[in-house]
């Protein structure tokens, strides 16, 4: 019965799902889910173990990006370099959370639309330097700012640089999804252009950068309550 | 070809042996032989992975998730640089200490926007399929003896700061690779089918605002369990964006087409799955909850999910 689907490898769905919500540490929960979803799928242990390994090799360089380049962002660390990126954002006295974190969204978006992707990223940009910057001003903004707070700005700094880069690399022509849009599409017959799907990123990122620059302001309000006005009229 | 993938997996595989090494003479470690042999066994991965047999590395893989599973491999404790230190380094040097920074996303670029199949005589300089890690890959090494100078310390100081900061990151530095890992045998086993066949043979598509709705919903949920938008394109796109979307509505292949892809990017905003984006940020910014970047992201994400349902189902 080979155009019957096989609705059983879906258990394999509801095992990470659940071990997600449950907290079970997460290799355990994706060798239990991968194993179920193989053995539901009737495939052979062999079969499941070179799926594993074939899986594991391919997806490396995953992993190139994120410890490439940690020798030298520690280095530069050990060094100064995140009191050096305070040091400097604190001397825009009209800086604040939401004018910085917006224009690196802007920024972000605007250079990997124009393929641009590695000016920014987590290891080398949010950590040693978007990161410490926020949490400068935001003590500048609110000097009793908590332990708590102080995480959800950093988590707040991370998502914005995900979403310039997501936003902002759909739009630009020689990305690698838009490739596999159009190669898939002409599999199908449906011939498109390059650029016609990259100029139709452009109303979402559009909204992702106003929707997100919102988020960013709505944080800013609940975390930081205007102080700054009044700091600033003083001087 | 001068610079390969090949050559940072290797570069990669000797960092994460020195560490196999640093973790096992760690007398202050409480765990270092077992942690010593979790590094050790993606140290080989990275090392000689290509010439293995599949079902052995299938075979490391699982022994390293069960060593980090039972709790077995733990970071090593380290000095923070010491404060005061610090500030009299980030006086001393000033903004030199951003040049290692803007030299890493410049090579990259540089690396990027070569012709493709630029050479030198015969030589081609960089493999065009991965030219932009490899360039990343060129501009951290550049940046590190660069680095090295501005600050004057041995560019071998790098391993132990690299030591450092993979410590705290510990075993999840392996997640993005398992999850994406764990999609590929998703799909392998049929996942994907039974998703599309489960969206496309129960529900009644003849409604335009249901049709969007499912296209675009489902490219997010899809994304949530596969944990990459990529995986999710195919399935909904041949599922539901083709046959009904334009086939029977009509609609320009171009908008519906990015529009999808662009959702699953949403869906990637939100789930653990995609751990490379949401989980490591979380553990390189040293967050006691490791899914705070992706609850700071949810309300961003579903925003824009609506934006497009909204987007499609008007210009259709």
């Amino acid at each position: 019965m080979e155009h019957l689907v096989n609705f059983w490898p879906l258990l394999g769905v509801a095992v990470i799902t659940v071990a997600f919500i449950l907290r079970i540490n997460p290799m355990l929960a994706i060798i239990a889910a991968l194993l179920t979803a193989g053995f539901a799928a009737q495939l052979s242990l062999v079969k499941i173990l070179e799926l594993i390994g074939s899986g594991f090799l391919k997806t490396r360089n995953l992993t190139l990006l994120t410890l490439l380049p940690l020798a030298v962002v520690g280095l530069m660390e050990r060094h100064g370099l995140r009191e050096r990126a305070q040091a400097l954002i604190t001397e825009f006295n009209q800086m604040t959370c939401a004018k910085l974190l917006i224009s690196y969204l802007f920024l972000r978006q605007l250079t990997a639309s124009i393929g641009l992707t590695s000016l920014g990223g987590q290891p080398q940009m949010i950590r040693p330097i978007v990161a410490p910057m926020v949490e400068a001003i935001a003590l500048k903004q609110n000097s009793q700012l908590s332990d708590k707070s102080r995480e959800e700005l950093k988590a707040l700094a991370a998502a914005t640089d995900n979403i310039g880069l997501f936003f902002g690399e759909d739009i630009f022509v020689a990305f690698g999804a838009v490739a596999l849009i159009a190669t898939f599409m002409h599999e199908h017959n449906v011939h498109i252009e390059l650029l016609s799907i990259a100029l139709w990123g452009i109303p979402t990122a559009i909204f992702a950068l106003l929707i997100h620059s919102a988020r960013i302001y709505s944080v800013q309000r609940k975390l930081l309550p205007t102080q700054i006005v009044i700091k600033t009229e003083k001087n | 070809m001068l610079f390969t993938i090949n050559q940072f997996y290797i570069i990669v595989g000797v960092l994460l042996a020195t560490i196999a090494i640093f973790t096992l003479l760690d007398k202050t470690h409480p765990k270092r032989l077992t942690s010593s042999i979790f590094w050790l066994i993606y140290a080989l991965i990275f090392l000689v992975g290509n010439y293995l047999s599949e079902a052995l590395v299938g075979i490391m893989v699982i022994a390293m998730a069960l060593l980090a599973g039972s709790g077995k491999v733990i970071g090593g404790k380290h000095q923070q640089p010491n404060l005061t230190q610090r500030q009299q380094d980030a006086k001393r040097f000033g903004n030199k200490l951003f040049i290692p920074a803007v030299t890493i996303p410049l090579v990259a670029v540089v690396a990027t926007l070569l012709p493709k199949g630029f050479s030198i005589g015969n030589l081609q300089i960089i493999d065009p399929k991965s030219a932009t890690i490899i360039g990343v890959g060129i501009g951290c090494i550049l940046a590190l003896f660069i680095g090295a100078a501005i600050t004057k310390s041995r560019p071998t100081q790098g391993i132990h700061e690299a030591r450092r900061l993979l410590d705290a990151l510990s075993w999840a530095i392996v997640l993005p690779q398992m999850l994406a890992m764990l999609g590929l045998v998703f799909s392998a086993s049929g996942v994907d089918k039974a998703v599309g066949a489960a969206l496309t043979n129960y529900i009644n598509l003849d409604y335009k605002l249901v049709a969007v709705l499912i296209y675009v919903l489902g490219m997010a949920l899809f994304t949530i369990i596969m944990g990459n938008a990529f995986v999710a394109f195919p399935i909904i796109m041949g599922g539901v964006g083709i046959p009904i979307l334009i086939s029977h509505f009509g609609a320009n292949p171009a908008m519906v087409a990015a529009i999808g892809m662009l959702s699953g990017y949403c869906g990637t905003l939100m789930t653990p799955m995609a751990a490379n984006f949401n989980i490591i940020p979380a553990a390189l910014l040293e967050l006691q909850d490791r899914n705070l970047v992706i609850k700071t992201q949810i309300p961003s994400g579903i925003g824009i999910l609506l934006a497009n349902l909204i987007l499609l189902y008007i210009l259709i």
